[in-house]
């Protein structure tokens, strides 16, 4: 029988497709991320993180709604271990968990940057809805 | 006889420079494959005719796979050319007598393929189990 | 009936450890033929072999079955046994209980089961075995050596120094390969061309040598001592050998603007050029594609300069003949193309270049003539980024890169940062690395300096990006050890790029039928046995056409080459393979159908007296195999419509024996 932990790897990794194994280390994922300095964990911990069964602190982090599912980690990432699958794997289990989306209608503001690109709006409503 | 329990019985005949040697280094790397595969070292996949391969179907074999080297890097530089026209004569034969298409293959493995080794007969086999045993060429006067 | 001995060995745990030896000794007694049987720990060992010599003399074994390792591996080891004992060495069959049983299924059971089929087909094909002999070859005593980089010219010059003739052939208007490229060389900091160019010249004079620059091999036939080898020699519009390699004509020449591969196009040539100064062969070549007398039929300039009257406008490609005994590839490597690694921004800024490029910015021969300046402006940059295994360790299904370690950018790339500290030292250098590989003597130590005594920047960490914003680029960075992410304007990125096999090894490796990796690198033929010849008999492997390398273990892998080449060569006569076709005259028809398919010509048709059964003659046509030349592939017997050829070692009844035993 499978520990809380272990239960909790098994189902990012199902969902994601991820190998952490394949990772080497290398930390390209975290040289090309543009949102790094607003996470507190950056996509080469996610996949050490996921690999050791660190899971929790991934889950309560803000880190998975800093990320911006731009997936230069997942083109630029030479061994093709994707984090940014892992990041949304884990955004997705958390706010399914919740049965909740991550805000509520009256948390988005009125007016929205007329300058936002749509693709932005687009992975925005993937990662705050359920 | 349960279906659980069933072995199939496979011969694989293999190229000594190319596919003998990819069995060697799936060997190498310990990469397991179902130990009904018994293989048979020839010096070229065009060393292999089509009566070896009848006769395995006639003894009571279930499944017949050849191996050679991957067209173009034969080791005798045409070869398996010869063995590419020849296989495809004589399962267009087994076809028209019934014999189920899963039940032989040819492929092309090289020698640095252990992996390809490994995964080719493993597909194999579990295509093989899902046909059945081989009755239709079975000659039942060599059982005894 | 045969007499036959069976052998099985443990090899340790290795084959005992999945497999009930005893228990496949005694299975195996039983069968047809068999009259001994025993186990041992190690067969292969000189005790083992002695149990299996004392076992011929002692039962008057006829045939001896092994069930161990591959015969890949040790069949010629039992062989040399049986033959010691008196027993002719083709009455040897090995069951291969190692690699394709013991390593490759975990339960005992089923090994062991496996393991006594795979000894009763070995036993059931011995019992139709028959003594061979083999058959003889001369030897042409003169060797090949495809490629004129350093590896080439090592293994030419060991050749040749043992006596034998040698000739090497080069796609380049010069030999001396990419070494000739570099400007210094790790760890000691020899520079390249001192150390290169004298090999070259003694390469030219040496008497034993012939150099085809600017040539290719376009046919090999024939096999190990006997290779017909067709070189294709281009047309260089300049007469070798009346050519005085003055040079006036390469100053003269009116177009300029060719870009120049030696330089890796940062600068331009002539149409009409000399790689470089210590060029062997010294000799002009008219680059085709440029030159307006070629194209138009309008210019001339050469030519009336030359006063040696070297120019020949007219020359066509030329195609020699030349028999050989033995064949090295020295292919060589180049480094892979930048264009799937957008993120480095190469094609968009002249100031990412790769390490090659940068090793001509440093070359006193190079385009800046030694000084390190930027290709876009000229300027001295201040701040320099080494990036690391760019398209090396990739995922094989990311499909950008190389899989493996391409090995030698760790330690160039350390060599670079060094001496750009060493010479510039107001420049901040950083370089981003994965790890550093540094096995090798005096590597780690080399790398240390370049840290500790020139204070190069090593940061764990990988550049994500690279944007070209002004005359600056922006590096953004990952420093794994600070856990932060790093932004630097730099003034030059250098990509160490990955290595990769040249273009022509892949068809060269289809002429000689010598097999290849998935990454197009020679496959030897032990990996760690026999790690420079080919698995194809007289073909020999030296320098990174077999994986990557450096330098000295380049120099070492050549010569390794050349004195297995001259083993092969002192010999006046090879044993060949006694596996060959032959044709039972009585039932032959004499239809052809064997000479068409056979890729060796090795079968032609005789007319045969034969005594008709009422005491009249007859003449027919018959198939005759050259023992010689047959190499035993056996696609003859297969097509033969009358069933009268069959290849020896390999007869249909033995290869029946071995399918009717595994399916028993």
């Amino acid at each position: 029988m499978l520990n809380k932990t272990e239960r909790q790897k098994e189902q990012i990794l199902r969902m994601s497709g991820v190998n952490p194994l394949k990772c080497m280390r290398c930390g390209k994922c975290s040289g090309t991320c543009p949102s790094y300095d607003e996470m507190e964990y950056h996509p080469h911990q996610f996949v050490y993180m996921v690999e050791t069964g660190d899971i929790e602190a991934l889950r309560n982090s803000d880190s998975i709604y800093k990320c911006l599912s731009c997936f230069a980690c997942v083109d630029r990432c030479p061994r093709g271990v994707e984090p940014a699958k892992l990041v949304e794997a884990l955004r997705l289990s958390v706010i399914r968990e919740k049965d909740a989306n991550h805000l509520t209608a009256n948390q988005i503001p009125a007016l929205i940057d007329d300058e936002i690109p749509q693709q932005a709006l687009m992975s925005a409503m993937r990662k705050y809805s359920k | 006889m349960q279906v659980n329990e069933y072995k199939p019985l496979i011969v694989a005949f293999c190229c000594n420079w190319c596919s003998y040697a990819g069995a060697d280094l799936a060997g190498n790397n310990r990469l397991n494959y179902p130990a009904e595969v018994k293989i048979i070292r020839v010096p070229c996949s065009c060393r292999v005719n089509p009566m070896f391969i009848l006769r395995a179907f006639q003894r009571g074999a279930d499944g017949v796979i050849l191996c050679g080297c991957h067209p173009g890097d034969c080791h005798y530089t045409s070869g398996n050319y010869f063995t590419r026209r020849r296989m495809a004569l004589l399962f267009s034969m087994l076809d028209f007598l019934g014999i189920e298409r899963e039940r032989t293959r040819v492929e092309w493995v090289s020698a640095a393929e252990g992996a390809k080794f490994a995964a080719t007969m493993n597909d194999f086999v579990e295509k093989v189990v899902a046909l059945g045993e081989n009755k239709r060429l079975e000659d039942l006067r060599c059982k005894k | 009936m045969q007499r036959i001995g069976v052998f099985v060995c443990h090899c340790g745990t290795n084959i005992a450890g999945t497999i009930d030896v005893k228990a496949v000794a005694e299975a195996l007694k039983n069968e047809p033929g068999v009259v001994f049987s025993t186990d041992y720990q190690y067969m292969c060992s000189q005790a083992g072999q002695d149990i299996i010599k004392d076992a011929i003399a002692e039962h008057k074994l006829t045939g001896i079955v092994v069930c161990s390792c591959s015969p890949r591996m040790h069949e010629a080891t039992f062989r040399k046994t049986a033959a010691a004992a008196g027993l002719n060495s083709y009455m040897v069959e090995i069951a291969n209980i190692r690699e394709q049983c013991s390593w490759v299924h975990k339960e005992i059971p089923i090994g062991t089961e496996k393991a006594i089929i795979l000894g009763k087909a070995a036993v059931a094909k011995v019992n139709l075995n028959t003594p061979l002999t083999p058959g003889e070859s001369p030897v042409t005593k003169r060797a090949l050596v495809i490629g004129g980089g350093i590896a080439g010219i090592q293994t030419a010059l060991d050749i040749a120094d043992a006596g034998f003739p040698v000739d090497i052939v080069e796609t380049k208007p010069t030999i001396g390969g990419k070494m000739a490229q570099l400007d210094k060389t790790f760890p000691t900091l020899d520079c390249a061309a001192c150390i290169l160019t004298p090999k070259m010249v003694e390469v030219a004079q040496h008497e034993n040598i012939r150099i085809f620059s600017y040539s290719e091999v376009s046919e090999i036939k024939g096999f190990v001592g006997n290779f017909d080898v067709t070189i294709k020699r281009r047309a260089r519009y300049v007469k070798e050998d009346i050519c005085t390699g003055c040079g006036a004509c390469t100053e003269k020449c009116p177009q300029k603007k060719v870009p120049n591969e030696f330089n890796l196009g940062m600068d331009t040539r002539r149409a009409i050029y000399i790689p470089f100064a210590q060029a062997v062969p010294k000799v002009a070549t008219i680059d085709a594609d440029y030159c307006t007398m070629l194209k138009t039929g309008k210019c001339g300039v050469c030519s009336k300069v030359c006063t040696a009257g070297a120019i020949d406008y007219q020359a066509k490609d030329e195609f020699i003949e030349e028999k050989y005994g033995a064949i090295v590839a020295a292919t060589g490597f180049n480094p892979i193309s930048m264009d799937k690694f957008d993120e480095f921004a190469y094609s968009q800024s002249k100031d990412v270049i790769t390490s090659l490029e940068f090793e001509r910015l440093t070359n006193a021969a190079g385009p800046t003539a030694g000084k390190l300046l930027r290709p876009s402006d000229g300027e001295h940059p201040h701040t320099i980024v080494f990036v690391q295994c760019v398209g090396s360790r990739c995922d094989a299904c990311a499909e950008k890169g190389k899989e493996y370690c391409s090995k030698i950018c760790c330690m160039y790339t350390a060599k670079h940062a060094m001496l750009t500290r060493d010479k510039y030292p107001d420049t901040d250098v950083y370089v981003f690395y994965i790890d550093v590989r540094t096995p090798g003597k005096n590597f780690d130590e080399f790398y240390r300096r370049a840290v500790e005594e020139y204070g190069v920047h090593y940061i764990k960490g990988m550049v994500g990006k690279v944007s070209p914003e002004g005359n600056k680029l922006k590096v953004q960075a990952s420093d794994l050890i600070a856990g932060k992410q790093l932004h630097i304007d730099a003034d030059l990125v250098v990509l160490a790029a990955a290595i990769e096999p040249d273009k022509s090894a892949r068809p060269l490796a289809t002429m000689l039928t010598a097999s290849m990796d998935t990454n197009d690198f020679f496959t030897e033929a032990h990996p760690k046995l026999r790690p420079v010849e080919s698995p194809t008999a007289g073909v020999f492997l030296s320098g990174t056409c077999q994986g990557p390398k450096d330098i000295p273990e380049t120099v070492s892998q050549a010569g390794a080459a050349a004195s297995k080449v001259i083993g092969l060569l002192a010999k006046d006569k090879l044993t060949g393979n006694p596996c060959v076709a032959h044709s039972d005259e009585n039932m032959c028809n004499g239809c052809s159908t064997c000479e068409k398919v056979c890729p060796y010509g090795a079968i032609t048709y005789q007319d045969k007296e034969f005594r008709m059964p009422d005491r009249t003659t007859k003449i027919r046509r018959i198939a005759v195999v050259n023992e010689a030349v047959c190499q035993g592939c056996g696609c003859c017997t297969v097509a033969c419509m009358s069933g009268a050829m069959d290849l020896k070692g390999f007869m249909n009844k033995q290869i029946m024996a071995e399918v009717d035993a595994i399916c028993k």
